[in-house]
């Protein structure tokens, strides 16, 4: 029982996009906006994020901390994620109480207080998720890797922002940002679930359309320059495990290669997933992990390639084997990307990728949840119609698309390769210790 | 907009439930909305069976059986299940093994061919057991880097001294190199059979052909020699405080938890224990834990509670992340809380909050196929009636502030709370 998709914009510029569901009694609201760590300059690095947190933190008509209990005591469940080009804020909860999650979307749009005392006691939290993150060897070299790839593009930095930068933003710089992009214009409010279109429409514009439309953000983003030769780094760390990820600048997602890339990565590391929810599987049968893993050169390969606005990586991630040298396993890897380069797969093989994409969306379609973030997500970096046309975009990829674009993206002079490097478990300095 | 009601949930109008004659019990459930299928199942073979010298058997015997059996290579396998972007697992944990399958509807018969096959043949090829431990060693060696994981290793030992609930279910670097593959072999002859074996479906299949598609693959299974399960001995509770720390070198953030042993599910004590915790440490935002240690004091990015019994008594604790030099005023917090929370009964709206949460959030849980599949799973697991989720809703409104006192009293006494910490 699916209606079609209802997609408007109100008078302020809010794009509002419904879909009905009426499988389960629930309903997934989200709120996006167009700004990530893309929007953000050396000094202000993971502000977004921060100003993410700030949205839990108040406004005069919902207290602090009354907004989670309110959504717990009505069954929901909420959340929100900060990415390299967006910000998302969303809740699913039963049909009968959603009212309570579009007032208060609309309420934290343009009230949220970002109280000084606030402020400082989330830059500790802050501060504790960035340490909770360090603790993870492919966090130190993920970080290491995007700063080797991006010298000039604000992909340059991780999502959760430098240290340093979260030690000296102040409150008004939060606020700032927050007012800045937290306009209507430069919105996308996404519905899917148990709900009437027509008296949901109605119900967005009465909370939603008189508020001050502001301005869609249309910073000039510096484009990163083509890379001219291989970058190698690495990065020490305490452990016995040796990491390595061989990552390659990418299209981006409305690129028209970014879907014989996504057949690409399928075949060298297992299918790619976008879907927020609902789960993936294995990848033992992709070549990767036959020519690293069951070759014992490898325990464990994976990959994937990421939908963005502007160009970002395609990455591959082995945690290598306890008795193979580095550059054994490198060969083995680039062995098979020329493999590719050099000949094109089997139609068998890309149909292969297809069924699996297939059966991934399958998946993903049973959660509402799900259903409503790909409403908004492709509207992030195209538009709705990116999601819905996916699988015959995907069909359409060739065999000789699938070698084109190994040659002309698995490149070594196009490539990034990072090693984490463990210094084993005895005492290391601890610089920030 | 529907209307929510309990009506909508699983019950004994729309649960199958067929025990075959070797002893399988198959559970079913239809739902057409969406094109594919989920099977969950498990069966009595779990980590309790494990010697000390070989700890890890039970888990290491559940991974080598995806890796080749009497008909199908470990190549073979994966090609039939990855190429339709089908899934296929199965993991040993500390009372079950458990195992699950999912794909689109129209490649089912060959998935549930497939685990059958994997239930009852394996072949534990030599060169695929040594392939994959090297695999779980390397496994263990991230384990031991992980602070999150080692806090969670040291508080068992700590509060399990001396049960079985002390002792990892994937062992450690020296109990899974002294495995051999006819120990893996024996496991599986000895423990896996028809007995006690459950398994449950969601998704587009009515359930008297998922009932058919069971017997026809695993109707004619028996295995004589199956065990019983092994009795649990009680767990003797702290008498003193007692701290267990772990350095890992280099780390910028410590895992911290404090606790002791909780109740089982099948304990009375248990829905009390639950939403008691709800308010202790989820509730919201990570309830008064999160309250006092994130949101008041912006100590830690997580902050919260958590309730594990299953079959057996699983812990009761708190844990959070913290930098090292608030480590002591964090553990510090969670004494405060927990003692006040042993102390003075919890307020009306506090009950009142957890209830509508946990009455509420069950269309939520039943949502998706993998949500029936666990709540079926769970109706058999810890025996209850196919109508538990019809009466949930007055279960819940049933449980008192004095009852959840009462239980915290029993489990969560602060002389003898357990406290592990794993960092730099």
């Amino acid at each position: 029982m699916q209606t079609p998709l209802t997609k408007i914009y109100l008078a302020n510029g809010l794009l509002v996009l419904l879909k009905e569901i009426h499988t389960s009694p629930l309903i997934s609201h989200w709120v996006w906006y167009r700004v990530g760590s893309r929007d953000e300059i050396p000094g202000k690095t993971g502000i977004s994020h921060w100003v993410e947190h700030m949205q839990f933190k108040g406004t005069p008509q919902f207290p602090p901390s009354s907004l989670d209990k309110a959504i717990s005591r009505d069954g929901g469940f909420w959340n929100a994620f900060t990415y390299l080009d967006w910000t998302t804020y969303f809740e699913t909860m039963p049909a009968d109480k959603i009212d309570l999650a579009l007032r208060l979307e609309a309420d934290r749009m343009v009230n949220s207080l970002f109280a000084p005392d606030e402020v400082a006691s989330e830059r500790t939290v802050i501060i504790s998720e960035r340490q909770g993150n360090e603790n993870e060897p492919l966090f130190k070299l993920g970080e290491g890797i995007q700063a080797a790839a991006f010298r000039v593009h604000p992909y340059h930095h991780e999502v959760i922002g430098d240290l340093v930068d979260l030690q000296s933003i102040q409150r008004n710089d939060l606020y700032n940002h927050y007012r800045t992009f937290y306009v209507p214009s430069n919105a996308v409010l996404t519905v899917a679930g148990d709900f009437e279109s027509e008296a949901m429409l109605e119900r967005i514009r009465e909370l939603f359309e008189h508020l001050p439309s502001g301005e869609r953000s249309s910073k000039v983003i510096r484009p990163e320059p083509l890379q001219n030769g291989e970058r190698r780094i690495s990065v020490e760390g305490p452990g016995d495990t040796t990491y390595i990820q061989v990552t390659h600048h990418a299209p981006s997602a409305s690129h028209p290669d970014f879907f014989p890339m996504t057949v690409l990565d399928s075949l060298l590391t297992g299918p790619s997933n976008l879907n927020m929810f609902g789960g993936g599987i294995s990848n033992k049968t992709s070549r990767l992990y036959q020519a690293l893993v069951d070759e014992e050169l490898a325990v464990s390969v994976f990959g994937g390639i990421q939908a963005t606005i502007d160009p970002f990586m395609h990455s591959i991630t082995v945690i290598a084997h306890p008795e193979r040298q580095n550059e054994e396993i490198i060969s083995a890897l680039e062995r098979q990307i020329q493999d590719l380069q050099n000949s094109p797969p089997s139609i068998e093989e890309l149909k292969r990728a297809v069924k699996q994409a297939r059966a991934l969306f399958a998946y993903g379609s049973e959660s509402i949840t799900n259903q409503a973030f790909w409403l908004g997500f492709a509207e992030m970096f195209a538009t709705y119609d990116w999601f819905t046309s996916y699988l015959d975009n995907l069909a359409a990829v060739t065999p000789d698309d699938v070698q084109r674009v190994a040659q002309n993206y698995l490149r070594p002079n196009n490539r990034v390769l990072g090693i984490y490097v463990p210094t084993g478990n005895d005492q290391v300095p601890n610089a920030e210790g | 907009m529907t209307q929510t009601s309990v009506r909508s949930f699983p019950s004994s109008k729309d649960i199958t439930r067929v025990t075959l004659s070797n002893g399988i019990t198959v559970l079913a459930r239809s739902n057409f909305n969406s094109p594919s299928v989920i099977f969950n199942g498990f069966l009595p073979a779990g980590g309790l069976f494990d010697p000390d010298k070989k700890l890890g058997l039970a888990d290491f015997t559940a991974s080598a059986m995806m890796r080749g059996t009497a008909n199908y290579s470990f190549q073979q396998i994966y090609e039939a299940m990855e190429s339709v972007g089908a899934n296929l697992g199965i993991s040993g944990g500390t009372h079950t093994t458990s195992f699950h399958g999912r794909s689109l509807v129209e490649d089912l018969d060959m998935l549930l061919h497939l685990i059958a096959d994997i239930l009852r043949t394996p072949s534990f090829p030599p060169e695929q057991v040594e392939r994959l431990r090297a695999q779980l060693l390397t496994g263990l060696a991230i384990r031991s880097q992980d602070t999150n994981e080692m806090a969670s290793m040291a508080f068992d030992q700590v509060v399990y001294a001396g049960h079985p609930y002390s002792r990892p279910e994937d062992g450690f670097i020296e109990t899974v190199q002294a495995i051999e593959r006819e120990d893996l072999i024996a496991f599986h002859a000895r423990h896996f059979g028809p007995k006690g074996l459950v398994i449950a479906f969601a998704g587009a299949i009515e359930p008297a052909a998922a009932v058919d598609k069971v017997t026809e693959v695993l109707g004619d299974w028996q295995n004589p020699d199956q065990p019983e399960p092994p009795e649990l001995p009680p767990v003797v509770a702290l008498k003193h405080p007692v701290v267990k720390k772990v350095s890992i070198a280099g780390k910028s953030q410590a895992d911290i938890i404090v606790g002791a042993a909780g109740p089982s599910r099948s304990n009375p004590d248990y829905l009390a224990a639950s939403l008691g915790n709800n308010i202790l440490g989820q509730f919201g935002m990570m309830g008064r834990i999160g309250d006092v240690v994130r949101e008041r004091s912006g100590l830690a990015y997580y902050a919260e509670s958590s309730l594990g019994g299953g079959i057996g008594p699983g812990p009761w604790y708190v844990s959070a992340g913290a930098n090292p030099a608030n480590v002591d005023r964090i553990v510090e917090l969670i004494h405060q809380e927990i003692t006040r929370f042993v102390s003075e009964p919890v307020s009306e709206e506090e009950l009142a909050d957890s209830q509508a949460n946990y009455i509420g959030r069950l269309p939520l849980s039943l949502e998706s196929n993998a949500g029936v599949t666990a709540a079926l799973i769970n109706l058999q697991r810890y025996e209850r009636d196919l109508d538990y989720f019809l009466h949930f809703p007055d279960l819940v409104r049933a449980v008192t502030r004095e009852e959840i006192l009462e239980t915290a009293r029993r489990y969560l006494v602060p002389e003898g709370l357990g406290t592990a910490i794993a960092g730099p």
